[in-house]
C-alpha cells in the first residue's frame, strides 16, 4: 500500500499542536494482539468542524474514547489549547454513540441532560432554577423542550441522539467530541443536529465527529481525518478528501458493497 | 400480639428483617440497573468460607472477626472473577457463577470439617440465618424501649444491622448523583472524568458490608431475595431512579414484616402446629410482591 502518513514533527507544527483545541500524539490502543489504533497524530482546528473517517473496524470510535481516556490507551498523549486533559475536562463536552446506553433507564429527559452540568452541580449541590432554566434551553435549541419530562425510553432513535446533543449543549464546552451522531436518525434529525453544530463552529467552538456517510463530509466538515488503524491522510476536505485517498482509506474495497465479519461499530 | 410478648419476641426480629431487607433493597437498585444483580447472590454465598475461616482462627464468633474474613473472602472472589473473565475470556456472569459456587462449596467443606458444634455455626444457618431467636429477653414490653438497662439486652444484630443500613443510605445519599450518572451512561462519566472504576468498586464494597452484616443474622436467602426482588418489582412501578428507591425500600420493609408476621402466625392461622422459617417466608413474599409488580405494574412493559 503506497500511501502518504501524514507526520508533523517540524517545529510550526509543534506550535500549532499547542495552540489547537485538541492535539492528539502517538495514540495507540489495542483490543489483544493487534492495535485498533496505531500511533495517531491528530491536530485539530479551532473553530472547525472535523470530520473522523474510516471503515468498520477502523478504530474511529476507539480514537475518541482512547483521546478522553474513556479507554485506556497503550501509549499517546492528548493535549487541550496546550495543556494535559485532566486540567481541561469541563472544556470538552463528549456525545457518545446513541446504542452504548440503555434507554430504558428510569429517568426523564431533563434528568439526562442535567446530567451536563454534573461539573457545576457537584456531589450534592441543589438544582436550582438557573440549571433547570439552562437545561430548558439546551433542549429547545435541539428542538425537544417539548419532550423535557417524558420518559427516555419512549424516544424515537433521532430523538435520543438529540437528548444526547442537548446534553453536551448543557456542557457549555469549547470542544464537542460526538461519536456517530448521525447513526440510525431520522433526515429531520440530522439537519437539526447540523444545524447546532454548525452554530458551535460559527461561535468560534471546535467540533470533532467521528461521521460513517462520506456522501455528506464535504458538505457538513472543514476539515478530515481518513483513519485506517492509522492515519492515512488529514487535513482540510477540500485538500485530503480525494479518491486516491479514499481508495488508500478503504483498501479498495469502497465501491463493492461489502460485508465486513470484523466490523463491531468504529 | 401487641403486647409484652409482642416486644419481646417479635419486634427485634422484625426490626431486624427490615434493616437487613431495606439495606440490601437499596444498593440492589444499582445493581439491577447496571446488569451486575448476581454480585449480590455472589457476595452473599462468598462470605461463607470468608467466615468459616474466621472463626478457625480466632475460634470464637465474633463481629469484627467475622466481618474481616468475609471481607477478605469478598475482595478475593472479586479478584478471582476479574482473573477468569480476562485469563478464560468468559463473560461476567459465567466468572461469577463459578466463582461463588466453588467458594461456597468450599465454606460447606471447610464448615463439616472443623469443629463448630459448641458455636452457632452450620450450613442451615448459613443459608437461614437464625432471624426467630434474636429476641429481646429483657423487655418487659413498650416502656423497656425507653429503659437503657433493658435496651442493653437488645440482640446486638439489631444496632449492627441498623448501622450498615446508615452506611449504606449514607453512601447512596451521599454519591447519588455520580452513581445514576454512571450507572446511565458510563462512557459519558468517564468522559467528564469521572473515576467509575472506584465507584463501581465501592457500591461493591457498600453492598458487601450490608450482606456481610446481614448474613449472620438472617442467611443468605434472604439477602439474595432482597438484592433483587425489591428493586426488579419497584422499577415496575415507576420511570423514575429516586422513585424507585423509594418503592424499593418499601416493598423491602413490607416483605421483612409480612413474611416475619406470616411465617410465626401464619401456619397457626392455618391450623398447623408449628411456624415455617421466617427468612424462607420473607424470601417469599419480596417473591410474591416482584410477581404482582410483573403482572400488574404500571410500568412494566419496555419502552418500545
Amino acid at each position: 500500500m503506497n500511501i502518504s502518513l501524514v507526520t508533523d514533527r517540524t517545529a510550526s507544527n509543534e506550535s500549532a499542536r499547542m495552540a489547537s483545541p485538541l492535539a492528539i500524539r502517538g495514540m495507540t490502543v489495542s483490543y489483544g494482539q493487534n492495535p485498533a489504533v496505531f500511533s495517531v497524530d491528530v491536530t485539530v482546528r479551532a473553530g472547525a468542524m472535523t470530520a473522523i473517517v474510516g471503515p468498520n473496524g477502523a478504530g474511529k470510535s476507539t480514537l475518541l474514547k482512547a483521546t478522553l481516556q474513556v479507554i485506556k490507551p497503550l501509549a499517546g498523549t492528548v493535549s487541550v489549547f496546550g495543556k494535559p486533559l485532566a486540567q481541561m475536562r469541563d472544556r470538552i463536552a463528549y456525545v457518545p454513540q446513541r446504542a452504548s446506553v440503555d434507554w430504558d433507564f428510569p429517568t426523564r429527559v431533563i434528568d439526562v441532560v442535567l446530567m451536563g452540568m454534573y461539573r457545576q452541580l457537584g456531589l450534592l449541590g441543589r438544582v436550582r432554577r438557573h440549571h433547570h432554566e439552562a437545561a430548558m434551553a439546551s433542549l429547545t435549541r435541539v428542538g425537544m423542550a417539548d419532550f423535557a419530562t417524558r420518559q427516555i425510553g419512549q424516544l424515537s432513535g433521532g430523538q435520543q441522539q438529540r437528548v444526547f446533543l442537548a446534553r453536551a449543549l448543557a456542557q457549555e464546552a469549547d470542544i464537542y467530541v460526538l461519536d456517530e451522531p448521525f447513526a440510525g436518525v431520522d433526515a429531520a434529525t440530522e439537519k437539526a443536529i447540523i444545524a447546532v453544530l454548525k452554530e458551535l463552529r460559527d461561535a468560534g467552538r471546535t467540533v470533532l465527529a467521528v461521521h460513517h456517510d462520506l456522501v455528506t463530509v464535504p458538505e457538513y466538515f472543514d476539515d478530515v481525518v481518513l483513519l485506517n488503524t492509522q492515519v492515512v491522510a488529514a487535513g482540510p476536505v477540500a485538500e485530503v478528501f480525494t479518491d486516491a485517498n479514499l481508495q488508500a482509506t478503504y483498501g479498495g474495497r469502497l465501491t463493492t458493497a461489502r460485508i465486513d465479519p470484523e466490523s463491531v461499530a468504529g | 400480639m401487641m403486647g409484652v410478648e409482642f416486644v419481646a419476641l417479635s419486634l427485634t426480629p422484625i426490626l431486624i428483617g427490615v434493616c437487613v431487607a431495606v439495606a440490601c433493597a437499596l444498593p440492589g437498585n444499582f445493581l439491577l440497573l447496571r446488569r451486575q444483580a448476581l454480585i449480590g447472590d455472589a457476595i452473599s454465598h462468598v462470605v461463607l468460607p470468608g467466615i468459616v475461616v474466621a472463626f478457625l482462627l480466632t475460634g470464637v464468633v465474633a463481629t469484627g472477626s467475622m466481618l474481616l474474613g468475609a471481607a477478605g473472602a469478598a475482595v478475593l472472589s472479586v479478584i478471582a472473577i476479574d482473573l477468569i473473565r480476562r485469563l478464560g475470556r468468559i463473560e461476567a456472569g459465567a466468572a461469577m457463577g463459578v466463582v461463588f459456587t466453588a467458594m461456597f462449596a468450599g465454606g460447606v467443606l471447610l464448615l463439616e470439617r472443623s469443629d463448630t458444634s459448641s458455636v452457632h455455626l452450620d450450613v442451615e444457618h448459613a443459608l437461614f440465618g437464625n432471624l426467630e431467636s434474636l429476641i429481646w429477653l429483657d423487655a418487659r414490653g413498650w416502656s423497656s424501649l425507653l429503659d437503657p438497662a433493658a435496651l442493653s439486652g437488645l440482640p446486638v444484630e439489631l444496632p449492627r444491622m441498623a448501622v450498615a443500613l446508615v452506611v449504606v443510605t449514607a453512601f447512596l445519599w451521599l454519591f447519588w448523583r455520580p452513581l445514576a450518572l454512571s450507572t446511565f451512561d458510563e462512557g459519558f462519566a468517564r468522559g467528564l472524568g469521572m473515576p467509575t472504576g472506584p465507584l463501581g468498586l465501592a457500591l461493591v464494597v457498600v453492598s458487601a458490608i450490608a450482606a456481610v452484616a446481614a448474613f449472620d443474622a438472617v442467611g443468605s436467602i434472604i439477602v439474595i431475595a432482597m438484592f433483587i426482588c425489591p428493586p426488579a418489582a419497584a422499577r415496575m412501578m415507576t420511570n423514575r431512579l429516586g422513585h424507585q428507591m423509594v418503592w424499593s425500600a418499601a416493598f423491602a420493609a413490607f416483605s421483612a414484616i409480612i413474611g416475619y408476621v406470616l411465617a410465626g402466625y401464619g401456619p397457626i392461622w392455618i391450623g398447623a402446629s408449628a411456624s415455617v422459617s421466617a427468612a424462607g417466608m420473607i424470601a417469599t413474599v419480596s417473591g410474591v410482591i416482584l410477581g404482582v409488580a410483573a403482572v400488574a405494574g404500571p410500568h412494566r412493559a419496555k419502552a418500545s
